[in-house]
């Protein structure tokens, strides 16, 4: 029992650590408590009352056999808790174990906000221990790769300038067979839909792309995507404690829409873009809200149905179940306009999990636990068991999970646990039952 | 044994209240003005409506889904901090005290209802200290702080029943219990008997970041 016994071999963390001296962490960790933390981790701090409410809210304490080393109270106990117990002055090897816990055994989901009778947010505690991680050069490996491809880049994958927009154009192409005259308009100043996407999509989920295309060319919507950086709308900074480089992400984001002049941006079906944007880069690189209008496509296509602007030849055959992203339920209140938009689409019931809506669990890869990459796969999808039991008793055959990373994270669910479950975005859905203008 | 009575229910109970009321102005002011160079991101948010929404949802018992999933722990911390505050704020003991010097007054409890909510008060420490020893996810978290509130909750009870039931040594035990009395006063401000007005915040705050940015309820 505990973090000693569980540790996982991770490149990143290693090499991190073998260049920290316990100097060196007091130092830097007292930086960041001091100069970038107040009053709320001291009141956090103080008045959580270890009395253990928070322990059923995690999925990894459910999933692991109620190991309470996995109580959220406990991984705040042995991260920055045990860093303010001892002045910043831990070993090398302590940074280690902090990391992590910190990086791949919380996904800053915020279920346990909803068990703590004092309102501790263990998810800031935890993205404070981040923090002070990437301060100190000890990030895991793959998560880092895509914090250098942002810095590099201003997209996570790695997409060079011109493929970016060579994939656009090759979506088009490809959509053109199936509507003749579709347009993925670039850089269209004062367009109503300014479309954003993550750097995935173009890297390897075109067909994401092909659809949005297909289901906003439908719809008749004036939209544009920008052909310059800041298309991308992911951040993985956000989850390593690189917040400089959070900041300058989502400012090019906002500065991309408003160069163009557009009425509003809508984002496709990820989570944590979702949260980067609305709450959490905004604030960093200093707006209470956001400059241009966000939407998740949840509400987007929910405009889209309610107003009739996209009609359906068929419907999808229910009954299905869905998973109620953190970023956009828990994070943004979309828990009820995306079971109108599931009614629409879907003949049949929608079957609840046993924890739904502001409740509902982790996909247990959220928070940039899976972008932590194949060292840390095995713990992180150990962690959805409690997730696949719910999942396995709502006896239905698909999953509607409107967020890219859940998609992934229960990808690897379904598989592990034997659940014989397809996953679904409501893009795809849309895509395959509306009616085609051309057809 | 009458000098020192007239000590710890006298000056001792001035100093302890200046402690109580001074400490804790002081650390809502300190922390206040921490919050105000540290924390503008987060007090920016700050939201009247859903602050007292949440504070309240919070007060309902097995309204917030962190209550209903821990059933026991709520009835017995509810019954603990109502009795807590209720007991000594009504007890005829203290108020006779506070008449003889103030020539205030107000409605008290019967003894025999005072009685039985020490003893709820009592046995719920016993159950929080079971807790902590022997539920496995709180005796990971418990530290040397859980137990020192604890037991400066848990005295003045103890000591004051005992007193009132004039078990061991009377003169002894209600000395013991006036001093246990003035501790735990003077104590809320610097331990995490501070909970008492910090969560008050927490929770407003909580409930703003939720109600205002994350559109969702947070109980
Ligand atoms: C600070 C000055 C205090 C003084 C001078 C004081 C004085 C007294 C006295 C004289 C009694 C009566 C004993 C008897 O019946 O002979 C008493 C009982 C009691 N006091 Fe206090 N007290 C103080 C603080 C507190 C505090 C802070 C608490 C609890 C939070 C408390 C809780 C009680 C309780 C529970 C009883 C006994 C009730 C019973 O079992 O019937 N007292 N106190
Ligand atoms: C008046 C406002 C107060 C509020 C809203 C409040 C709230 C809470 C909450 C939510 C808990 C955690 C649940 C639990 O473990 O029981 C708690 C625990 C506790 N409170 Fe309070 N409290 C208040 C005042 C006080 C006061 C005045 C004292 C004592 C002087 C006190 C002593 C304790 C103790 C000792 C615990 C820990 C129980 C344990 O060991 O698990 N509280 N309080
Ligand atoms: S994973 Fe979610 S429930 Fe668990 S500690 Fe992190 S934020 Fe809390
Ligand atoms: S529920 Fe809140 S106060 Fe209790 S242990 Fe968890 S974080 Fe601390
Ligand atoms: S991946 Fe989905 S379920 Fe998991 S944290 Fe993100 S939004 Fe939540």
């Amino acid at each position: 029992m505990g973090i000693q016994d569980r540790l996982i071999e991770d490149v990143g963390l290693r090499e991190g650590v073998s260049r920290l001296t316990e100097d060196k962490i007091q130092k830097t960790v007292n930086a960041v408590i001091q100069g970038e933390t107040g009053a709320r981790l001291k009141a956090y701090a103080e008045i959580c009352l270890r009395c253990g409410m928070c322990t059923e809210a995690c999925h990894f304490y459910l999933s692991h056999d109620q190991d309470p080393t996995y109580a959220p109270a406990a991984k705040v106990k042995q991260t920055i808790g045990t860093l303010l117990a001892n002045g910043g002055r831990v070993s090398p090897a302590q940074i280690y174990n902090m990391a992590q816990i910190a990086y791949s055994e919380c996904n800053l989901c915020r279920r346990c906000v909803h068990f703590c009778p004092v309102g501790v947010d263990t998810a800031y505690m935890m993205i404070t221990m981040r923090r002070i991680c990437h301060k100190l050069g000890v990030t895991p490996q793959y998560i880092q790769d895509t914090a250098h491809s942002h810095s590099a880049t201003f997209n996570q994958m790695w997409v060079k300038d011109d493929e970016w927009t060579d994939t656009l154009q090759w979506q088009e192409e490809e959509a053109r067979d199936e509507f003749p005259d579709l347009r993925i308009p670039l850089d269209k100043e004062g367009a109503d839909v300014y479309y954003s996407v993550i750097a995935p999509e173009p890297k390897f989920r075109t067909q994401l792309i092909y659809q949005a295309a297909a289901i906003l060319h439908t719809a008749k919507i004036d939209w544009t995507m920008p052909a310059e950086p800041g298309w991308d709308n992911s951040d993985m900074c956000m989850f390593t404690g690189d917040f400089e480089m959070m900041g300058r992400l989502k400012r090019k984001h906002f500065e991309s829409a408003q160069k163009l002049k557009v009425k509003r941006i809508v984002m496709g079906e990820c989570g944590h873009a979702f949260r980067s944007v609305y709450d959490v880069g905004n604030r960093w690189a200093g707006w209470k809200h956001y400059p241009v209008p966000v939407v998740h496509s949840v509400e987007f296509f929910w405009e889209l149905l309610t107003q009739g602007k996209i009609k359906l030849v068929s419907k999808y055959p229910g009954p299905v179940t869905l998973q109620d992203p953190c970023n956009i339920v828990r994070g943004r209140g979309l828990g009820d306009k995306l079971r109108d938009v599931i009614r629409i689409l879907v003949d049949g019931e929608i079957v609840e999990t046993a924890s739904n809506r502001e409740h509902n669990l982790c996909c247990s890869a959220g928070g940039g636990v899976i972008n932590c990459g194949p060292p840390f796969k095995n713990s992180r999808v150990a962690a959805c068991k409690a997730k696949a039991d719910q999942l396995r008793a709502t006896g239905v055959k698909t999953i509607i999970a409107p967020c890219h990373n859940c998609h992934g994270g229960l990808d690897d669910t379904v598989h592990k646990f034997e659940l014989g479950m397809d996953i679904k975005f409501l893009g795809d859905i849309i895509y395959q039952c509306m009616e085609r203008p051309e057809a | 044994m009458y000098g020192i009575y007239n000590f710890v229910t006298g000056p001792l109970v001035w100093a302890s209240f200046a402690i109580f009321i001074f400490g804790s102005i002081y650390r809502l002011i300190s922390m206040y003005a921490l919050a105000k160079k540290k924390d503008a991101v987060s007090l920016a948010y700050m939201d009247w409506k859903f602050s007292f929404r949440s504070i309240f949802n919070w007060l309902i018992p097995f309204n917030a889904l962190g209550w209903k999933k821990n059933p026991v722990l709520t009835v017995v911390t509810y019954v603990f901090h109502i009795c807590l505050l209720a007991t000594p704020i009504l007890l005829s003991a203290h108020i006779i005290l506070i008449e003889e010097s103030w020539g205030v007054s107000w409605w008290s409890l019967s003894d025999s209802t005072a009685d039985i909510m020490t003893i709820l008060v009592i046995a719920a420490c016993a159950f929080f200290a079971g807790r902590r020893l022997y539920q496995k996810d709180v005796r990971f978290l418990t530290t040397g702080q859980d137990w020192l509130i604890l037991a400066i909750a848990a005295l003045p009870f103890i000591t004051g029943f005992l007193a009132y039931h004039q078990l061991f040594n009377y003169q002894v035990m209600v000395i013991a219990h006036v001093l246990a009395g003035n501790i735990m006063i003077a104590a809320i401000p610097f331990t995490r008997l501070s909970h008492m007005f910090f969560a008050v915040f927490t929770r407003a705050y909580i409930g703003s970041e939720f109600g205002g940015i994350r559109k969702a309820k947070d109980w």
